[in-house]
């Protein structure tokens, strides 16, 4: 006899194995199958997320950034360490080890809520049945009152320069360098190449990014972006716009790579490219043909604002639905899924999703850039304030960038958030909080903000939208 | 033990309900079947009756907010005693005022620094304004909307203010009133719009001699009223004369959906009535079975309970052809709007004496215009006219009515 479960998941990635602890918090029985595999051939929970993506990177970033200053900035505060050395092996065991904590701490989480935890491929059939492929034993089938698919994305490989888990790699492979590159080649200057850039940049790399767009962090507040830009340069990056590569040629010494820009051809020579030009949905072997799930063109799992397929009972959340592929949202439309499946009510607001680019200085923003408040039409105003007015700041010599505040002229309603500077991933949050609770500048203007602290930024530039700034001139 | 008050479920036709007011607070006691909550939907408003008596622990759903069917609204704890007392008058220094509270809370409001400041320096009570943040709570901008629509918060000014320069020009009273539509009124307007929009309306006339219907009435209004309790109205004599003319004329009975024609074997009359929220339409159902005194009867009841307000649902549903009449409020001829998806609709008007010719000399006649406005996609001119002339011809000689002629 087959097993049956209230909910099965499929993938426990951030979305997918949330998405179990809810279900299983409601009281459901739940059945989790994942077919992660790390590069040492060990299987492993946490999905792209936790082995590939924004823990790993994050580690690296940390200790780059360390190193870093360590070499620059320890100067200035007056402390002398003599020649400051890398040892990028035990750099990287501090990586793996931090993701063998999280990811262990996964299997933890699903024991303690009862789930039952599948390592192998899952496969949603007709009748919300689920075939289970375990990586060793026999197949089996599985009948779910709820199928919860969450299989994430895969980096996209372009044909002009496809992988080959050496010298042309994705952004997993660009986490495990096991030396620093001397010249290192970025294709794509979205959130995954700039960090990535950000970290080899700092160890000593030379550091190229080609981008096909003519602009900058298209995505970002022009303001924000233009800061950026500016920062990264002075790092050393060379980030080379409006560049779309045309072909890249491993060789035996590294990688040869052409592209056009407005000046003609043009072609550079690195030692390792990473290819991070983005990201697609991975849907392969998830489903059969009379399932009832359907792909948009795009390759997306179609869903309604709830996360809903066009099968009763099934949900598809995450990397694998529409709107960006961000571990938090995917969380998010876990819980929500999970919630619905139980009888709650619930949403996501996917108006009010924080983006954050853990670079120096940290970009993060949330809600409409002034590009796309001015579109709508809605008349606004704008304020700011630069970190380099904000005490904190300056003790932390981390004074690049600054806080931007754009909200609606008629009813003060906070419409955007956009900081670029110190610990900015972190400061978001005060605007995410007050967005979702449609918050007034007014609101953030009477909120008491600690001194010194960063944060103190954000309550200036909320002044600054109504020209009431007390610690910087008012335009 | 603790029951969830649920919203009840709603026909098909309505998909959700505005929760309009609470009639009890947190910590008050109810006795069973007492009215907890009015629910107002697109048709009719709602009455949900306390389950069992008992305490009400949590109100889950604020005034003003958007409900569906099976949405918990509130956690009654089952018992006769009160957990404690009503929530006494709050020491918010906005509620110190006397400004009227057209919402009943559930205690007082928490709201954030921007909106306490606004209604602070306003004098107002922050369960006047409705919310419209994360879980009904109350933005600057729901204060902001709520004082430009509010004669009464602009017209009075804050504490500390001086008045002499706002009196003057509250004299002159060029002040506007914006009041957001109620659901009601929403939802005939939509309705309306669409009916506009989707069928081919025309709207054909006639007259009609209503003399034979007069004196018909006038012989046996006593007799008719004492024998079947209610009185002989016009309406009886138009329900039925139009049931007559849709069994010679089907199509006007029937509805357009997509491309097909839904031919209704059965006459459920809509009888557009007035009532103090606006426009209903309750609906007597197979009044070809009916006399003229289960139709007076069944009209009589559904109108009182439009009026008060205690109409159900199904009253308000279905339907295969409807009649206004205009003729009450004085109109003498008009161009009804299709009650959509029916096909057409019969307007009467008022009755006038006219000079009209009768064998040859100028007489004074009761007249009536009638007007039918008809859906041209599936109702060809010649059949709206003939049906037309076919209630003419009955009402003008009601004996066809007996024998069906």
């Amino acid at each position: 006899m087959s097993k049956t479960f209230d909910v099965v998941v499929i993938g426990a990635g951030p979305a997918g194995y949330v998405a179990a602890i809810r279900a299983a918090q409601h009281g459901k029985t739940v059945a989790c199958i994942d077919e992660w595999k790390n590069k040492n051939g060990k299987n492993a929970f946490g999905g792209t997320c936790l082995n590939a993506g924004c823990i790993p990177s994050k580690a690296l970033l940390e200790s780059s950034e360390l190193f870093h200053r360590a070499q620059h900035e320890f100067k200035k505060h007056g402390i002398k360490t003599g020649e400051v050395e890398l040892d990028l092996a035990t750099m990287q065991k501090r990586r793996a080890s931090i993701v063998r904590q999280l990811t262990g701490g996964i299997a933890g989480l699903l024991k303690a809520n009862k789930i039952e935890g599948l390592i192998g491929h899952g496969k949603l059939l007709a009748g919300k049945q689920v075939e289970f492929t375990p990586v060793d034993g026999s197949v089996e089938v599985i009948d779910a009152k709820n199928v919860i698919l969450a299989s994430g994305s895969s980096p996209i490989e372009i044909g002009i320069a496809p992988f080959d888990d050496d010298k042309i790699v994705d952004s997993w492979g660009a986490l495990e360098f096991d030396a620093v590159p001397k010249r290192l080649g970025v294709v794509g200057a979205g959130v995954i190449g700039l960090e990535l850039g950000s970290v080899w940049s700092r160890l000593g790399a030379e550091v190229t990014i080609l981008e096909a767009m003519d602009d900058f962090l298209f995505m970002a507040d022009r303001d924000i972006a233009k800061v950026a830009a500016k920062e990264y340069r002075q790092q050393g990056i060379d980030i080379k716009l409006g560049a779309k590569v045309s072909a890249a040629k491993a060789g035996k010494k590294g990688v040869a790579v052409s592209y056009d820009d407005k000046d003609g051809s043009q072609s550079i020579e690195v030692d390792k490219l990473v290819v991070a030009v983005g990201r697609k949905p991975h849907t392969d072997n998830l489903f059969s043909d009379d399932a009832g799930i359907h792909l948009d063109d795009r390759g997306f799992i179609i869903v309604d604002d709830e996360c809903r397929t066009r099968v009763k009972g099934v949900y598809a959340v995450g990397d694998c639905v529409r709107g960006p592929m961000l571990a938090h949202k995917g969380s998010e439309e876990g819980v929500m899924a999970a919630d619905l499946i139980a009888g709650e009510v619930a949403e996501v607001n996917y108006g009010v999703i924080p983006s954050v680019i853990y670079t120096a200085p940290e970009i993060a923003w949330v809600g409409k850039t002034e590009a796309e408040v001015k579109e709508s039409g809605r008349a606004y105003k704008v304020g700011s304030f630069p970190f380099a007015a904000s005490g904190r700041a300056k003790a932390m010599e981390q004074t690049a960038g600054m806080v931007k505040i754009i909200s609606s002229k008629d009813d003060d309603e906070i419409l955007g958030v956009h900081i670029a500077g110190p610990m900015a991933g972190e400061l978001i949050s005060e605007a995410v909080l007050a967005m979702e609770f449609s918050a007034s500048t007014e609101d953030i203007q009477r909120t008491i903000h600690a001194h010194p602290s960063l944060a103190e930024a954000i309550h200036e530039a909320s002044l600054a939208v109504d020209n009431k700034a007390l610690n910087f001139p008012n335009k | 033990m603790s029951i969830e008050i649920k919203v009840p479920p709603l026909p098909e036709s309505v998909s959700d309900a505005t929760l309009v007011a609470w009639h009890k607070n947190v910590g008050e006691s109810v006795s069973r079947d007492e009215n907890l909550v009015d629910l107002e939907t697109d048709k009719v408003v709602l009455e949900v009756p306390a389950p069992a008596s008992g305490t009400i622990s949590k109100i889950v759903v604020e005034n003003g907010t958007t409900v569906e069917a099976g949405d918990v609204l509130a956690i009654l704890e089952e018992g006769e005693i009160s957990i404690e007392a009503p929530v006494a008058a709050s020491i918010a220094p906005a509620e110190k005022t006397a400004a009227p509270a057209r919402k009943e809370s559930s205690g007082p409001i928490k709201t954030s620094p921007a909106v306490r400041r606004l209604l602070d320096e306003h004098d107002l009570d922050a369960t006047m304004v409705t919310g419209t943040g994360k879980d009904g709570r109350v933005t600057k901008s729901d204060v902001m909307s709520f004082l430009k629509t509010d004669d009464s918060a602009n017209v009075t000014p804050g504490d500390q203010q001086p008045v002499a320069n706002e009196s003057v020009e509250v004299g002159l009273d060029r002040t506007e009133q914006r009041v957001p539509m109620t659901r009601l009124r929403a939802r005939i307007a939509e309705r309306l719009v669409d009916a506009q929009q989707s069928a081919a309306m025309l709207t054909t006339f006639n007259e009609v001699d209503l003399t034979e219907v007069m004196s018909l009435r006038k012989k046996y209004r006593e007799s008719f009223e004492k024998k079947h309790g209610v009185r002989l109205g016009f309406m009886s004599f138009f329900a039925k004369a139009v049931v007559e003319a849709l069994k010679l004329y089907p199509v006007v009975n029937a509805s357009v959906e997509n491309t097909d024609i839904i031919y209704h074997n059965y006459f459920d009359i809509g009888i557009a009535v007035s009532s103090e929220r606006g426009l209903m339409v309750p609906v007597i159902r197979d009044v070809d079975q009916m006399s003229f005194a289960d139709f007076e009867l069944a009209l009589n009841d559904v109108a009182s309970r439009a009026q008060a307000g205690t109409i159900s649902m199904d009253d308000l549903t279905g339907g295969t052809f409807t009649i206004t009449n205009g003729g009450i409020f004085g109109s003498m001829m008009s161009t009804p709007i299709l009650n959509q998806p029916q096909s057409a609709i019969l307007g009467m008007h008022a009755i006038q004496q006219r000079p009209m010719v009768v064998d040859g000399d100028i007489v004074a006649r009761p007249m009536m215009y009638l007007a039918l406005t008809y859906d041209h996609r599936i109702i060809d001119g010649k059949e709206a006219v003939q049906f037309l002339v076919s209630i003419k011809d009955q009402l003008e000689d009601p004996a066809r009515l007996l024998l069906q002629v």
